[in-house]
């Protein structure tokens, strides 16, 4: 603030300030304030703390219904995320390699499992798959949660392609190399974190989804979101608190690597500046 | 210059074939690959997505109960004036298919239930017709011996009920999801109040949708404001704050928002000890609960896009228009805020599309009131398994996202999206 500010403007300023303090506070709050009850002794999930204690981890990593429900979503989540980078990345580099009719309608098309309500989605999946006897199967919530994951990876491989510099692959022809060659040896490496931010995204969309997994999931694919539906609704225990403390976790951890992988993405791009 | 591109002869390549042509060609090869490179994509995404979704949509008009089982009713009931009763013809054949039904009593329990929710009791009449039938002596009329089994059958409006399914498609669940239905007159008229729910469901939905749209703004904006204007460093700092909550599971938020709100949580304790209450609020569980748990997760959507655009924005414009003397207010109404409003609209559209198709929050953290589209979606396909009405209001919700949808692609571009 400079030195020769008004009162007004000094009021404004710190106001200002306040209330975006205020909002931040707001967003983060909530996070702030389940991670101490996962240590808390008592049974319920409620303030003020009565003493440490290790035991609904204990409880999360022993429990049965907790336990499956971990495995099925490290089953699911990296099962959808390799089919969406994979279709998606594909896809991404078909759109921006040539100007076809109808191009943005496909792109609007490909990017609308985003938008779309989920819960329609889940009921739609459901009545179609139902009568084939496809419902209760790992691979149908896979393949659904792969859809559900693709926009973001054409998203973010779409926004890495154009800063991407074409010559380079034509540069690599000239020399010799065939198209695969020049996409795994020249293309893929510059693209390659935007891919993997991509990837993270559907990661992270498969790992927090529920509503589908509601309706097309037995009781033997049970994922961790959908365990946590059925103790918020029923009994909400502090074993809650202690998978969402490592849910966030887990969250953290993808920020920071989605963080780290946009540095990297901005020094390789190739593209020259217009 | 038009001269010589006139006459010089056409550009060949070495197989002598123009190069206008041969160009042509290959653009048209290139293009064909990269179609080649989408088409997995599309294969799969008609696979788990597009077709799920278009069979519910063919479903939402589906009506495959009545036709099948009431065969001859159905064809004898083509000739009927619609004003007075049918005549004896219509009779003899309801008697006839009735008879026949009772072979499979599943599906006449089906049609049963669907004529049902045409004229309530019409299911009892039906199985107590079936249960007469054949009768013992084949009668003179049988049109004088159904209405003496129960006079419900001297009632045109069961016959309406019939009429309306001789078809094996129906607007009914659609027109019902609007609180409408035809009438005897075979007319689309507005439903009965008992039965007209959905209309309020509908308005209930883009109610709080706006409202969550208008709380986002307004506590998006200054915080984009601040995020863009922002030394670098200190802005990443705090822009981590807006995508840790967005990254975090919307399960544990809603977990994390039952232990701030509920009675004896965080904030009513805080507010009991300042001394500001001195019964706990009710903040959870009801409206206020719904709105603040969605306002909080839907608040990254609307930063990021407002963001996005006023890091783009030089702050020379606002500088050069109060050194000319404007208001800063005023200069912010005209300078500045005019080129930001495609990110307002961008993360407002945004906003509100997701915000009508949302299902988890209000089913965890609200009363029964505050039920969006979504919930009775879920609940005509999972509680009461009825699925025309589940595939209609789905129709009509998807409807809805797919209008704002394309005027989101109108004014943003999908393609323009920005996450993270």
């Amino acid at each position: 603030m400079p030195v020769y500010a008004t009162l007004i403007e000094r009021i404004w300023f710190y106001a200002f300030r306040v209330l975006c303090g205020a909002v931040l506070l707001f967003l983060i709050l909530p996070i702030l304030v389940i991670i101490p009850l996962s240590f808390n002794e008592g049974s319920l999930l409620v303030y003020p703390l009565t003493g440490f204690s290790l035991q609904w981890y204990r409880e999360f990593f022993l429990a049965p219904e907790w336990t499956m429900a971990l495995k099925n979503s490290i089953i699911v989540a990296p099962g959808a995320t390799v089919i969406a980078m994979t279709l998606g990345t594909l896809a991404s580099i078909g759109l921006t390699r040539a100007d076809f009719p109808f191009k943005s309608t496909l792109m609007s098309i490909l990017i609308s499992p985003m938008v779309v309500p989920i819960v329609i989605v889940g009921v739609s999946s459901y009545l179609f798959f139902a009568p084939l006897g496809w419902t209760n199967s790992y691979l149908t919530l896979i393949a659904v949660h792969a859809a559900l994951g693709v926009p973001f990876v054409i998203i973010t491989v779409s926004a890495t392609l154009q800063g991407y510099n074409k010559n380079l692959s034509r540069a690599a022809a000239s020399l010799g190399a065939d198209p695969i060659t020049t996409f795994f040896k020249v293309t893929l490496p510059l693209i390659a974190s935007g891919v993997t931010s991509g990837g993270l995204f559907a990661f992270a969309t498969s790992f927090d989804e529920v509503v589908v997994t509601l309706f097309l999931a037995g009781p033997e694919q049970t994922t961790l979101p959908r365990q946590m539906f059925g103790g918020i609704r029923e009994n909400i225990s502090p074993a809650i608190a202690a998978a969402a403390t490592i849910l966030i976790v887990f969250s953290v951890v993808m920020l920071l690597t989605l963080e780290y992988l946009r540095g990297k993405a901005e020094k390789l791009r190739t593209s020259v500046p217009e | 210059m038009t001269d010589t591109t006139l006459s010089a002869p056409p550009l060949l390549t070495v197989d002598g074939t123009p190069l206008k042509t041969r160009l042509r060609h290959i653009e048209r090869l290139n293009q064909f690959k990269s179609l080649l490179l989408i088409l997995p994509l599309i294969a799969f995404l008609v696979l788990t997505f597009l077709a799920p979704i278009a069979a519910m949509l063919v479903r939402s008009v589906d009506n495959p109960e009545v036709a099948p089982v009431l065969p001859k009713t159905v064809a004898a009931i083509q000739q009927w004036n619609k004003k007075s009763l049918p005549g004896e013809e219509a009779y003899a054949a309801l008697a006839s298919d009735l008879t026949a039904a009772k072979e499979d009593p599943s599906q006449l329990a089906e049609a049963a239930k669907r004529l049902n929710m045409e004229i309530p009791g019409f299911r009892s009449l039906v199985q107590k017709t079936a249960r007469n039938l054949p009768m013992e002596t084949e009668p003179e009329s049988y049109k004088t011996a159904l209405v003496e089994l129960d006079e419900r059958w001297g009632d045109p409006a069961y016959w309406h009920a019939i009429e309306r399914n001789a078809s094996t498609s129906t607007p009914f669940y659609l027109l019902s999801s609007l609180d409408m239905s035809v009438n005897d007159e075979g007319e689309i008229a507005k439903a009965e109040p008992d039965k007209a729910i959905y209309l309020e469901v509908f308005a209930r939905t883009f109610w709080i949708s706006a409202v969550v749209t208008v709380v986002c703004l307004f506590l998006g904006f200054p915080l984009a404001y601040l995020l863009a204007t922002l030394p670098t460093r200190q802005s990443n700092l705090l822009m981590i704050l807006v995508l840790l909550p967005f990254w975090t599971s919307v399960l544990v938020r809603v977990a994390a928002w039952i232990v701030l709100l509920q009675s004896g949580g965080l904030i009513n304790g805080a507010l009991e000890t300042v001394g500001l209450i001195d019964e706990p609020l009710e903040l959870v569980f009801n409206r206020t609960g719904v709105y603040i748990s969605m306002v909080h997760i839907l608040l990254p959507y609307m930063i990021l896009p407002i963001y996005s655009v006023m890091k783009g924005i030089s702050p020379s414009y606002m500088r050069a228009a109060i050194s000319l003397g404007c208001h800063p207010i005023r200069s912010f109404w005209k300078v500045y805020f005019p080129q930001c409003i495609a990110g307002v609209a961008a993360g407002a559209l945004l906003v509100f599309i997701l915000c009508i198709g949302y299902y988890i929050t209000p089913a965890l953290l609200g009363g029964p009131k505050d039920q969006m589209v979504s919930y009775f979606v879920a609940f005509y396909t999972n509680t009461t398994i009825n699925w025309g009405m589940a595939t209609a209001l789905g129709a009509l919700l998807l409807l809805a996202t797919v209008v704002l949808y394309a005027i989101y692609n109108r004014l943003v571009g999908a393609n323009n999206l920005k996450l993270g």
